[in-house]
């Protein structure tokens, strides 16, 4: 019995995890059509930038450590938001209606360079931060401790789902952005900005995806190749709810995390199997993932 | 079997290559040796992409390929070159006989996503194979040729004879496929798939053949690697050595067969001088390049040597 809960316990806090680190790739694709491969790399500048700075801050003063908090939160914002604009404006702008897996070639290259130019700034050595993580201990649930930064972690992304699916369904920029999402040349000929829509909906996934790293970071050791191991798995869950839909990536997430949680305690040499059994599964059965809708052959 | 002028080139580039690798130091000869094993991979994703499917997931086979090679001679002690490329072709063959039927039924991103998918199932299962090596693989025996056995010095040149021969014969083949109505059917496919049904083809029977030849192009590939180097690793299957394939198929362009061979002897070549000179600007530059050649170059470096060729051409004519 302790097992299942184990797997239960571990598994919501893994698939809050994923769902963290794919919403922003979802939110992105359903509006833009782009697969962003370099949003890797957007986890691991997040990564990066908190556990520097987290861990410059643990290390050298004696500071609240709510402050630290707040410092994670603030750089993986700052970081998004400049990451995301430049390379919206100064790249992905100029490629726009282009085919989607030249799309996909050319985030690829993103992630290539935006690989190297890490290393260029934060060099090849692994940066610790493990302060907040460490400063929330832990609680026994189920008879099994369990870190509360985990516990959070399981907080924050059923907030950050929920505000997102409220942001889509409630408000009236998120009408727009659906009549975007549903066609974007009927949207633009109402008078919708769709270029507009386009910056605001890509810099919110770069913060998506930074926040994640950043909120990852104390509880991993942050060094080069963390944003291309993730990136696979965050296609996996995205592919698995059908690609584009916030609801679909929570279900992927679960779907995907609960898997692994199961295989990690039952068949451990599964454990990576699993995850792209599950998604290749899934495709076969329903290649438009779960939530994903049919499009119409246009000749 | 006669053959065409660009069949007659090619062969007599192989040919000068091959005995160019008698004076060639002996570091140059491993290196192209590598550049064309990989350069037979590209073959099989430039073979998709002429059908319009990008792959993500090309590895795999490679990876199939590279492994039963290695396993035969590990675990059958079967050390015959040719009978350790075949049983590696054959494997890859068969696995893509089977996948292929779910394959073919996606394009596009779905196409690009289940080939990577599948590729990091293999590397999952390979990682966790302790009998295997795990992630650090394991060294592939040495080779012999029809009960020849190379001496020490002789197999590098030996291989890249052989190698050469290959992507040759494989190369003047893959002209005529590109060239025959299954080939053209690929590129009708690619440019208008539903026009292609209501001309009463059958699109995705023409996808099957195509994805299994490329499985087995591709597998030979692995089998030269794992031959070549002596060792074989998960690697091999992971997403980014096949993103590296997509790139070289990029850089080469799909409108020639000797393009992808070109391209990945130039991707050797710069790769081993960047690693020395700025080892860690050696992704920014593949990334730089690759946006380069979309934006300025779509149909790949090939296009500038045709493109010349055209030129003068009509400077001829005019002339």
């Amino acid at each position: 019995m302790l097992s299942v809960y184990a797997v239960l316990i571990d598994g919501a806090i893994y698939a809050s995890w994923l769902f963290l680190v794919a919403a922003g790739l979802t939110v992105i694709y359903g509006v833009m059509r782009i697969l962003n491969m370099a949003h890797g790399s957007f986890y691991a500048i997040g990564a990066y930038a908190a556990a520097s700075l987290v861990g410059w801050y643990f290390n050298n003063g004696v500071g609240p450590v709510w402050v630290g908090y707040l410092m994670m939160l603030g750089c993986a914002l700052a970081a998004g938001l400049a990451v995301g604009l430049l390379i919206e404006r100064g790249l992905l702008r100029f490629m726009y209606g282009r085919d989607e897996v030249l799309m996909v070639i050319i985030t690829y290259a993103l992630l290539l360079i935006l690989e190297d130019a890490m290393k260029m700034v934060w060099g090849v050595n692994p940066y610790f931060a493990y302060q907040p993580y460490a400063a929330m201990g832990r609680s026994v649930l189920a008879g099994l401790k369990v870190s509360n930064y985990d516990l959070m972690l399981v907080g924050v992304s059923l907030v950050i789902g929920f505000a997102l699916w409220l942001w889509l369904e409630r408000t009236h920029q998120g009408k727009v952005l659906r009549a975007v999402i549903h066609d974007r040349e009927v949207a633009q000929a109402m008078g919708v900005n769709v270029r507009r829509v386009f910056t605001l909906v890509f810099v919110l996934g770069t913060v998506l995806g930074t926040l994640a790293g950043a909120l990852t970071a104390p509880a991993i050791s942050v060094a080069p190749g963390i944003g291309v191991e993730i990136i696979v798995l965050a296609f996996a869950v995205v592919v698995i709810g059908g690609m584009g839909s916030i609801e679909g990536a929570a279900l992927g997430a679960l779907l995907v995390g609960l898997s692994r949680a199961a295989a990690v305690h039952y068949a451990p040499q599964f454990e990576l199997f699993v995850i792209y059994g599950v998604m290749a599964l899934v495709l076969a059965v329903r290649p438009q993932g779960l939530f994903g809708r049919v499009l119409a052959r246009k000749i | 079997m006669r053959l065409d002028k660009t069949e007659l080139m090619m062969l007599g580039v192989a040919v000068v290559l091959a005995t160019s690798g008698l004076v060639a130091p002996q570091w140059l000869v491993f290196l192209l040796t590598m550049a064309l094993a990989k350069s037979l991979v590209v073959q099989g994703v430039v073979m998709q992409m002429r059908a319009g499917l990008v792959t993500f997931g090309q590895g795999l086979y490679f990876c199939i390929g590279g492994y039963a090679v290695g396993m035969s001679g590990h675990f059958l002690t079967i050390s015959d070159l040719p009978t350790l490329l075949l049983i590696g072709v054959a494997s890859a063959v068969a696995l893509a006989m089977i996948l292929g039927l779910l394959m073919t039924r996606y394009r596009e991103i779905f196409f690009a996503m289940l080939s990577l998918a599948f590729s990091m199932i293999l590397y999952g299962m390979l990682v966790k194979s302790p009998g295997l090596g795990s992630t650090d693989g394991f060294n592939v025996i040495a080779w012999t040729l029809f009960g020849w056995s190379p001496a020490s010095g002789q197999a590098p040149l030996a291989l890249f004879v052989i190698i050469i021969a290959v992507s040759a014969v494989l190369a003047v083949l893959l002209h005529r496929y590109g060239h025959s109505s299954a080939g053209a059917m690929c590129e009708a496919i690619r440019e208008n798939e539903v026009r292609v049904e209501y001309l009463g083809q059958s699109p995705r029977w023409v996808l099957y053949m195509n994805y299994v030849a490329a499985a087995g192009v591709s597998a030979l590939g692995g089998g030269f690697m794992a031959l070549a180097a002596g060792h074989i690793d998960p690697e091999m299957a992971y997403w980014i050595t096949s993103g590296e394939f997509v790139f070289i198929a990029l850089l080469g362009g799909t409108s020639h067969v000797a393009a992808p061979i070109l391209a990945a002897i130039l991707f050797a070549v710069v790769r081993t001088y960047a690693i020395e000179l700025v080892p860690h600007s050696w992704q920014m530059i593949l990334g730089v390049t690759l946006l380069a050649i979309i934006v300025f170059l779509p149909k790949g470096l090939w296009s500038l040597l045709s493109g010349q060729a055209r030129r003068a051409k009509a400077v001829e004519a005019k002339a």
